[in-house]
C-alpha cells in the first residue's frame, strides 16, 4: 500500500469493479453459513484505522489477538482431547486406555443424562437413559473405576458437566486422594457454566441465583485448594450447536464470561484470583474464515473488558484460553464418511484460530456415539493437522490478510452490539429469564434450515449430491440394555455397603451449608467420601435451592 | 371450518437438545397446523396426558439421547391406556436405522432421521392425518 497514492489505489479499484460488474456471477448465495455478507475481494481500504500494536500487537502480549502464548506451537501442540464416554465406567475406561495408547494427549469426560440431570442411575427418571450417551457415574466407587490405571497426576481432565459439576469434581479428587495425590497436583476443566445451559444445552437444575452461588464457591475453593483446576469453561459450544449464529455464538459466550466475572466480584472474590482460571470452550463450524476471525475477536474482546472493565492486573486474567469441539450439527447422517473431510476443515480452522485444545467429532455421531475406528480417524485427523500440514510453523499466520483482519473487526463490532442490548435488558440472567438468547438462537436455527430447504445453502448429501438408495455401511456402538441393570445394582451395592449413618449426617451437614452461606465445596467432598450418591446430594440440595422450570416457547 | 391437524411436539426424557423440536414446530405451525410444545424434561406420563388434554391427532417426540426404544413404546402404552390409542406418534431425532424398523414394527408411525427436510415432515403429517381435518 505504502508505494501507491490514494488516486493510483482508486483508480485501479474502479477498474476492478467494473470488470467484475462486467462478468457473470454465479447464482449462488455468497454469505457464511450464518448469513452474513462477504465482500467479493478486501483490500487495504477495508482496515481503515487499523494499527498493528493497539489491534493484534504480539503473541503472547495484549489484547493477545495473535495468540495467548509467546511461542504458540512451537512451544507444544494444542492437547488433543476427544470427548468420549458410554455404558459403565469399566466400558469407558477402557476406551481411555485405547485413546492414551493411540497418542491422545487428555482425557475428557462425557456423562450420560441422568448423571448431568443429578439422577442415580436406579431413579424411575433414569430409566432408558443410563450410559446412553455418556458413561453413568453415581457415586466415588464409580469414577474411581473410570480412573483405574490413569495416573491423575500427569494427565489433565476435562469433565463435560454443569449443573452437579460440584459433586463430580469432588469425586474426581477424591479418586486422586485415595490414591495418595495431593489436590494441587490435579489438573484439568469443569465445563460448569450454567448460564449456557438456561441459554441453550438445557440441562439445568437449580434456579439461576443459587447456581451461581455454587459456581462461585466451587471457583473460591479451587483457587485456594486446587490452583490448576478450569473452574468454568464458558462455552458457546451449544450455543452454536442449538442454532445460533458465529456472532451470537462469540457475544452470548463472552457474556456469560463476563456475568461469572461480575458474580465472582460480587462475592467478594479478587478477579486476579479466580480469572486465571476461566476459559472458553468454542465451536467449529463449516465457515472457515468466519471461524478463525471469531477466534482472534474472542481473544481481543475478552483481554480489552478484562483490563479495561474489570481491572485485571494479572495478565493470565486477560487471556482467552480455549477448547474446540468441531461442529456436530453440521454433520450428516447421509454419506457420514463426508464428514471426515468437514471435521479436518473445522480442525484445521480451530488450529489457524490458535486453540489450546481441540475436539474432532467422529464421522458416525449422527448416527450413534462413535465407534472406535470412528474416534481413532478423527483423532488422526488432528495428527494429521499438527505433523503434516505445516501450519504450526508460524504463529497466528493469517494474521494481516484483509479479510481475516477486516472480519475479526466486525464480529469484534457486532459483538459489541449484543452486549449492549444485554445490558439494556438488565443483565445475562434478565435475559434468561425473559427468554431473549433462546429465541434469538431459535430464529437463527429456523433461518437456516430455510436457507437449506430452498437450496441456499447447500449441504452434500443432503440437498445436493445425494445417493439414491443409500445405505449406511459403517459398524455403530450399540450399548447393551444389560448396562443399566448393571449399574443399578451397583449403586445399590454402595449404598449397602457405605457406612450409612454417616452418610446421612454428611448430608444433613451439607444441608445446613446450603441453608447459610458456607462454601459448600469442604461438605460435598466430605459427602463424597463417605459414598454419599449424586443422586442423594442433589436431592438433598434441591431441598433448600428448588428446581428450575423453563417457560416452554418456540 | 375444517379443523385444523393438531400436533403436540413433545421431548421426552432428560436430554435437552431442543433445536430440532422447535425447528419443526415452527415448519408446522407455518404450515398452518396448531402446535403446542411441551417443553422440555417431559416424562412419558405427562406426553400421553397433554396429547389427551390437548385432543391431538399426532404426537412428535424429539429425541437425542438414545433413550428412544424404552419412551416410545411407554407413551403409546400409556395412550392406550387412555383410551387414545388413536392418536399417532411420529419421531425424529438420532435413531439407528434398525432402531427405527423396530419402532416403526411397534406402530411408531415414521421415524425422521438428521437431515430431513421439514416439508416431508408437513406432507407427511397432512398426508396421514388428512382425515382429522
Amino acid at each position: 500500500m505504502e508505494k501507491e497514492t490514494n488516486a493510483e489505489f482508486a483508480k485501479a479499484r474502479e477498474r476492478w469493479e467494473r470488470d467484475f460488474h462486467g462478468e457473470p456471477v454465479q447464482d449462488i448465495d455468497f454469505t457464511t453459513v450464518s448469513g452474513e455478507q462477504v465482500s467479493p475481494l478486501y483490500t487495504g481500504a477495508d482496515l481503515a484505522g487499523f494499527e498493528y500494536l493497539r489491534d493484534l500487537g504480539f503473541p503472547g502480549e495484549y489484547p493477545y489477538t495473535r495468540g495467548v502464548y509467546p511461542t504458540m506451537y512451537r512451544g507444544r501442540f494444542w492437547t488433543m482431547r476427544q470427548f468420549s464416554g458410554f455404558g459403565t465406567a469399566r466400558d469407558t475406561n477402557r476406551r481411555y486406555h485405547y485413546l492414551l495408547d493411540h497418542g491422545q494427549t487428555g482425557l475428557s469426560v462425557a456423562f450420560d443424562m441422568p448423571t448431568i440431570m443429578g439422577y442415580d442411575s436406579d431413579h424411575p427418571r433414569a430409566e432408558g437413559e443410563v450410559g446412553r450417551c455418556g458413561v453413568a457415574i453415581d457415586s466415588l466407587r464409580d469414577m474411581e473405576t473410570l480412573f483405574d490405571g490413569i495416573d491423575l497426576a500427569k494427565i489433565t481432565t476435562s469433565m463435560t458437566i454443569n449443573a452437579p459439576a460440584s459433586i463430580l469434581l469432588a469425586f474426581y479428587l477424591c479418586t486422586g486422594e485415595k490414591r495418595g495425590e495431593r489436590f494441587d497436583e490435579m489438573g484439568g476443566t469443569i465445563q460448569n457454566d450454567i448460564l449456557k445451559e438456561y441459554i441453550a444445552q438445557k440441562s439445568w437444575i437449580f434456579p439461576p441465583e443459587p447456581s451461581m452461588r455454587i459456581i462461585t464457591d466451587i471457583m473460591a475453593f479451587c483457587s485456594e485448594h486446587v490452583p490448576r483446576w478450569n473452574t468454568i469453561s464458558i462455552s458457546g459450544y451449544h450455543i452454536r450447536e442449538a442454532g445460533s449464529t458465529a456472532v451470537q455464538e462469540l457475544a452470548f459466550t463472552l457474556a456469560d464470561g463476563f456475568a461469572y466475572v461480575e458474580a465472582g466480584i460480587a462475592a467478594g472474590l479478587d478477579v486476579d484470583v479466580f480469572a486465571p482460571r476461566l476459559s472458553f470452550f468454542f465451536n467449529a463450524h463449516l465457515d472457515f474464515f468466519e471461524e478463525i476471525a471469531k477466534y482472534r475477536a474472542a481473544r481481543r474482546i475478552w483481554a480489552k473488558r478484562m483490563k479495561e472493565k474489570y481491572g485485571a492486573k494479572d495478565p493470565r486474567s486477560l487471556l482467552c484460553r480455549f477448547h474446540t469441539q468441531t461442529a456436530g450439527c453440521s454433520l450428516t447422517a447421509q454419506q457420514p464418511e463426508n464428514n471426515i473431510v468437514r471435521t479436518a476443515f473445522q480442525g484445521l480452522s480451530a488450529v489457524l484460530g490458535g486453540t489450546q485444545s481441540l475436539h474432532t467429532n467422529s464421522m458416525d455421531e449422527t448416527l450413534a456415539l462413535p465407534s472406535e475406528k470412528a474416534v481413532r480417524i478423527a483423532l488422526r485427523t488432528q495428527q494429521v493437522i499438527a505433523h503434516e500440514t505445516g501450519v504450526i510453523n508460524t504463529i497466528d499466520p493469517l494474521a494481516g490478510s484483509y479479510f481475516i483482519e477486516a472480519k475479526t473487526r466486525e464480529l469484534e463490532e457486532k459483538a459489541e452490539e449484543y452486549f449492549k442490548r444485554i445490558d439494556e435488558l438488565g443483565g445475562v440472567v434478565k435475559a434468561i429469564e425473559m427468554g431473549f438468547f433462546q429465541r434469538e438462537i431459535g430464529r437463527s436455527a429456523y433461518e437456516y434450515q430455510k436457507a437449506v430447504e430452498r437450496e441456499w445453502k447447500i449441504v452434500v448429501g443432503v440437498n445436493r449430491f445425494q445417493l439414491e438408495d443409500e445405505k449406511i455401511e459403517i459398524p455403530l456402538l450399540k450399548i447393551d440394555p444389560q448396562v443399566e441393570i448393571e449399574q443399578r445394582g451397583a449403586v445399590r451395592k454402595v449404598r449397602a455397603d457405605r457406612d450409612n449413618d454417616k452418610a446421612a449426617r454428611e448430608l444433613e451437614r451439607m444441608k445446613r451449608a446450603a441453608q447459610g452461606s458456607d462454601n459448600l465445596m469442604p461438605v460435598i467432598l466430605d459427602c463424597a467420601r463417605c459414598y454419599c450418591t449424586e443422586g442423594e446430594i442433589i436431592a438433598t440440595l434441591k431441598e433448600i435451592f428448588g428446581e428450575y422450570q423453563e417457560p416452554p416457547i418456540f | 371450518m375444517a379443523r385444523k391437524i393438531r400436533v403436540l411436539v413433545a421431548k421426552p426424557g432428560l436430554d435437552g437438545h431442543d433445536r430440532g423440536a422447535k425447528v419443526v414446530a415452527n415448519a408446522l405451525r407455518d404450515a398452518g397446523m396448531e402446535v403446542i410444545y411441551t417443553g422440555l424434561h417431559q416424562t412419558p406420563e405427562m406426553i400421553a396426558e397433554s396429547a389427551v388434554q390437548e385432543d391431538v391427532d399426532v404426537v412428535g417426540l424429539s429425541i437425542l439421547s438414545g433413550a428412544h426404544m424404552t419412551m416410545f413404546p411407554r407413551i403409546m402404552e400409556l395412550l392406550k391406556q387412555k383410551g387414545a390409542d388413536h392418536i399417532r406418534i411420529i419421531g425424529g431425532g438420532i435413531v439407528p436405522e434398525e432402531d427405527v424398523k423396530r419402532l416403526e414394527s411397534l406402530g411408531v408411525a415414521k421415524v425422521f432421521g438428521p437431515g430431513t427436510d421439514t416439508r416431508d415432515i408437513v406432507e407427511f403429517i397432512a398426508k396421514t392425518f388428512a382425515h382429522a381435518s
